[in-house]
């Protein structure tokens, strides 16, 4: 005891002013329920940091920062970086716009900054990282899928480079995303799952649902209004929607534990902000939240505006007297209409056969009487051979000229078909872009294990500022809930929104996997035997032989033989 | 004239059998061989058997006093020792050449200077911003912090000698102090452990070859603070100050050897894997010894590895133990206690526990603000990586005094010897590596070695070779510099992803699909041949029965 005792003496209490750290995190959750009775539950944890990993700065000290992400983005010299991994197909016209859209499986678009030499060899390189990082296959993204858009990805962080030489765009449809992929995730947190709103994170619940969205970016961002100083934001966030039948036993009745299986017990204590936010706006009499909160706020989302009750985790009384907060959400009734998406986009296959076919990208513009441009792009692998002399816009029968296309023709084995137009869409419409292609047919070795599966084509990106109903904010650095503020807003009376249609699944012309060996069979049988009876040919020597006699001629012999009388 | 029928189908078989043998064959040989570049492999298995010749130049200075200038001139120049170590098959030859003259103390690289007093002066000797001071009487050696020992030669050596008995009488302790400032056996032994066998009984050499991190051309250092309780404390650690000051000269005097490149990082939540037991009778947690191995597991599933490079990782943690569990201390194997409270993992880094219970004051309220002293710290990491670095100080003989390492924590001889270290496994290593690509090309025979990768084994090779040259004259930059060659190029070439793009079929199956172009080929072409044959001998053996 007196030891320990001097061990106390010996260590001096160093009183020094603390240093204020330079890095900050928030996490945020929003639960919008939706009008199919499916609920939607939307993370976002934000870490701020005041560094500069740009022109080479080494960086090489972090407190709250990911240390794996930030030496990504010091060794590539990253500008931009966003990665999402998503399991199922938002449905737009169901549920509404999302917060954070992303394509089903998993899609990466990187920024690089301007000292970067060889893009290229970088981009490989990053993929290659950022698979064993995520533990995804990142790794299969190479020259034949990715793309450097000229318009539809703009950097969404400060900088007003517009060289898209600096951008690369993949996605990977096929990519299954599963819990070796949340548990990476999970752990670039600074309190992991153990404390703060990631406790609600469980794999078994988050992967037990119509849609698993996760996503990471990474941009700098401006610190106050001026832009004096700027930091770099790192971005996490997690999108699921539960379905009412599947995990509500049909039941129009959502609590956290139902939802997560979890109840919060305490914010995570690094976090300068924790809050929850419930969409109320719809319906504000039909919903019994409880606990009650007197808390509400209002937000600009997506060109509306949204009513939210709001739960601090940071306040004690939060979770009242029996230390653990389990939201319940009980409907009263099922009154009430969606108020429906602006811009809605589906894209299909059309034809028969093995050998050529149509995509069809239709967009819906469903404002009554305002139109506004979209800009679409779409990358098809080069085994899609498109037709581009084919491609037709029209909207409401008519022809609809796109006001400028970019398009990169693709090269066997080597790149893909990079297509971007701006098409105006008339208000209350339907605009069908419409091209035809040709399958093309390939080497053996390059059929996936499950040929006859099909081939997928990456979503369509449609991109476009919607005019807004009410004015948004443009004001990028006040304090805003987080899942307001991630696209940038440069105008009040429009807002961005970014929509994804669905992967396309083509079948390719499948040869029989049996088939080089029958092949190789089949030849050399067709060889041997001409060049048996060639062979026979030339060697034999032919003479001509005495008809033997006949059988009645042998048997009077046979006689003959027995009575001794000398053959006929 | 025409041919007999009979004679023309022979002439036909014959020919047809030719033109199979001699085009068919060599043409079917040739497109489906595999590519295989030329390999250097007699040099190759000339490196397997490692030679190596390692040479420290010894330069001998008498002072005043210590001979007349009689004896002085005779001196001879130079005088080669050689000495042989013959370790598990590999012969190693070390030289020591000695040169006893007394030139001026300049500070040449790769040699040591040994100088020679009288045993009464009171020793203050300074050279070059070095002070040298013996001042306890019974140390009769001094090793200081650059390449220069002194040694004070006994009374009964100072009057009457001849010069030879002197010079008979220094041998033995010059090679003691040579033991001491460069290369040992137990230094080569623990730098070619991969290819040698250790015998059962020197466990402990065994312990101490292992620690130290394996040779590499670049280190990653990582410094992670982890906090299990971030609720009750706010830890601040001023780590870029405390890695300017106490790490950086080291590691800027170790830049020759490798690279490295120091990060940090704060992890909160972070258990350690062992719950740590009461222990009443001081009111404080322990560890034992026995449970230090279960320790650091889950901790290192949340270090998270390096993502831009493939460098090896030394980690040091620094663990501040949570409110409930505090204070925590370390136990040593026999129940006392563990005067720094850290301990190192072997090829991983060091863990340090850092009680914070003394800042709490008479009533705490949670969360505490703690400022680290990282003078403390970095004490005992800085040990901890001068020991996973491989610069360890054996120690030293009796009567020996070592100099204290100044403020870059290293002396000069001790980055000689690391060095020679590096360098005897850096050789090890690629000759290691080369020898078994050598021999795994040469027993699956359809591998295809493409040109690049026989590029790669030849520079491989041609830097071995100057590695060991340089080695052999006592360049130890140069030969360190070649090594590192050699070890990228022959990893480079043994790990090409062209060693095993092919798909490797079994010879057995490769027949199995020419069988039914090759069958219906050979069979009537052998039985035509065999006909001929038998025809032939049957012609001669009726022109022998004629001839009878």
């Amino acid at each position: 005891k007196q030891n320990a005792a001097a061990q106390k003496q010996a260590e001096p209490a160093v009183l020094q002013p603390t240093p204020q750290p330079k890095d900050d995190f928030q996490e945020e959750l929003v639960v919008r329920p939706l009008h199919s009775g499916d609920i939607y539950a939307s993370f976002q944890f934000r870490t701020l940091w005041e560094t500069d990993f740009m022109r080479g700065n080494k960086v090489s000290h972090y407190r709250l920062f990911p240390k794996s992400l930030g030496q990504v983005i010091s060794k590539f010299s990253v500008r931009e970086l966003h990665i999402s991994f998503t399991q199922g197909y938002w449905r737009t016209m169901q549920w509404g716009q999302p917060y954070l859209p992303s394509p089903p499986g998993a899609e990466l678009w990187v920024w690089f900054q301007d000292s970067v030499t060889d893009v290229d060899a970088t981009w490989k390189e990053l993929t290659n990282v950022l698979s064993g990082i995520f533990c995804a296959s990142l790794n299969f993204i190479d020259s034949t899928n990715t793309v450097q858009p000229s318009a539809s990805f703009k950097p969404l962080g400060i900088g007003n480079v517009t060289d898209h030489r600096f951008l690369r765009y993949a996605t990977l449809p096929r990519e299954i995303v599963c819990t070796e992929n949340l548990t990476p995730w999970k752990k670039l947190l600074p309190c992991g799952s153990k404390a703060g709103l990631a406790v609600l994170l469980k794999s078994e619940k988050l992967f037990h649902s119509s849609f698993h969205s996760q996503a990471v970016h990474i941009r700098p961002v401006c610190q106050d209004w001026q832009c004096k100083t700027t930091s770099w934001e790192l971005r996490q966030t997690l999108n699921v929607v539960f379905d009412l039948h599947n995990s509500g036993q049909g039941k129009r009745e959502w609590s956290l534990f139902k939802m997560f299986s979890r109840t919060l017990t305490e914010a995570c204590p690094l976090a300068s902000s924790s809050k929850i936010y419930i969409d109320i706006t719809d319906n504000p009499e039909q919903f019994e939240l409880s606990p009650a909160t007197s808390l509400l706020s209002q937000a600009m989302v997506l060109g509306d505006r949204r009513t939210f009750s709001v739960y601090d985790l940071t306040q004690q009384d939060t979770f009242g007297s029996v230390r653990s907060l389990n939201l319940l959400i009980r409907w009263k009734s099922t009154e009430g209409d969606m108020l429906r998406p602006l811009l809605h986009a589906e894209r299909y296959v059309a034809g028969y056969g093995l050998q050529t076919g149509e995509i069809h990208t239709l967009m819906y513009n469903h404002h009554p009487y305002r139109s506004f441009p979209v800009l679409l792009l779409d990358s098809v692998p080069w085994y899609l051979r498109l037709y581009i002399h084919t491609l037709t816009v029209t909207s409401k029968g008519k022809d609809n000229k796109p006001s400028y296309i970019h398009y990169q023709p693709s090269k066997d084995r080597v790149r893909p078909h990079l297509l971007e137009m701006l098409v105006q869409l008339p208000p209350n419409s339907v605009t069908e872009v419409t091209v035809q292609f040709e399958r093309a047919l390939l080497k053996w070795t390059e059929y996936t294990p499950d040929p006859n599966h099909g081939f997928y084509v990456g979503s369509s990106v449609i991109s476009s500022l919607v005019p807004s109903t009410v004015a948004m904010d443009t004001n990028s650095t006040r304090e805003r809930p987080l899942f307001s503020s991630f696209f940038p807003c440069k105008e009040e009376s429009s807002y961005f929104v970014r929509v994804y249609t669905e992967p396309l699944l083509v079948n390719l012309p499948t040869p029989d996997f049996s088939m080089p060996y029958n092949v190789i069979c089949l030849t050399c049988t067709v060889v041997a035997v001409g060049y048996g009876s060639l062979y026979n040919l030339l060697t034999r020597s032919f003479q001509i032989e005495e008809p033997s006699p006949g059988l009645a001629k042998r048997i009077a012999n046979v006689i003959r033989k027995m009575r001794g009388v000398p053959p006929l | 004239m025409f041919l007999s029928e009979r004679r023309r189908g022979q002439l036909a078989a014959l020919s047809i059998a030719a033109v199979v043998i001699i085009v068919g064959v060599p043409l079917w040989w040739r497109t489906t061989e595999t590519y295989r570049a030329w390999l250097p492999v007699s040099q190759i298995k000339e490196l397997a058997k490692l030679q190596l010749q390692l040479s420290a130049d010894v330069e001998v200075v008498f002072a005043r006093g210590t001979v007349t200038p009689e004896q002085q001139k005779k001196v001879p120049l130079t005088q080669t020792q050689e000495e042989e170590r013959a370790i598990d098959g590999d012969l190693i030859i070390l030289f020591l050449i000695l040169l006893i003259r007394n030139t001026k103390l300049e500070s040449k690289f790769f040699s040591c200077h040994v100088l020679f007093l009288p045993e009464d002066t009171a020793l203050r000797y300074s050279t070059q911003a070095d002070l040298y001071l013996l001042a306890f009487q019974d140390v009769n050696v001094y090793i200081g912090q650059r390449r220069t020992a002194l040694l004070r030669i006994g009374p009964q050596m100072r009057v009457g000698k001849t010069l030879e008995q002197l010079l008979a009488h220094l041998e033995p302790r010059i090679k003691q102090v040579l033991q001491v400032m460069s290369f040992s056996h137990n230094d080569i032994t623990a730098a070619l452990s991969d290819r040698v066998r250790f015998s059962p009984d020197n466990k402990e050499s065994i312990a101490d070859s292992m620690r130290a991190f394996k040779s590499s051309p670049g280190y990653e250092i990582t410094f992670s603070l982890l906090n299990p309780d971030p609720k009750s404390h706010r830890l601040h650690w001023d780590i870029e100050g405390a890695v300017q000051t106490y790490i950086q000269p080291l590691l800027t005097k170790l830049s020759p050897v490798a690279n490295f490149s120091i990060d940090s990082q704060t992890l909160y939540y972070t258990m350690l894997g062992v719950n740590p037991r009461f222990d009443t009778s001081r009111s404080a947690y322990t560890l034992n010894a026995d449970s230090l191995a279960h320790v650091i597991n889950p901790v290192e599933a949340r270090l998270g590895s390096n993502a831009a490079s493939s460098n090896p990782v030394l980690n040091f943690l620094l663990y501040v133990p949570d409110a409930q569990h505090s204070p925590l201390y370390i136990q040593g194997r026999k129940k006392q206690e563990v005067p720094s409270n850290a301990f190192h993992s072997p090829r991983w880094g060091g863990i340090m526990v850092y009680n914070v219970n003394g800042f709490y004051g008479s009533e705490p309220e949670f969360p505490v603000d703690i400022n680290i002293d990282m003078a403390k710290v970095m004490g005992v990491f800085l040990a901890q990586l001068r020991l996973l670095l491989g610069v360890q100080s054996s120690t030293p003989p009796p009567g020996f005094l070592v100099a204290r390492c100044g403020s870059t924590g290293l002396a000069d001889w001790e980055l000689d010897r690391l060095m020679w270290s590096r360098s005897v496994e850096n050789v090890a290593t690629a000759t290691t590596t080369i020898t078994s690509l050598a021999q795994l090309l040469d027993q699956i025979g359809n591998i295809v070695i493409n040109d690049n990768i026989a590029q790669q084994v030849s520079s491989a090779v041609t830097s071995l070779q100057l590695a060991v040259a340089e080695l052999e004259a006592g360049n130890l930059g140069f030969a360190l510099q070649y090594s590192k060659e050699a070890i990228l190029a022959s990893e480079k070439a043994f790990f090409d992803p062209s060693l095993l793009h092919l798909l490797y079929f079994p010879d057995d199956q490769k027949f199995a699909i020419y069988i039914p172009l090759f069958l219906p080929m050979c069979v009537p072409i052998l039985l035509s041949l065999l006909k001929i044959v038998s025809e032939a001998r049957q012609r001669r053996r009726e022109k022998q029965a004629k001839k009878d």
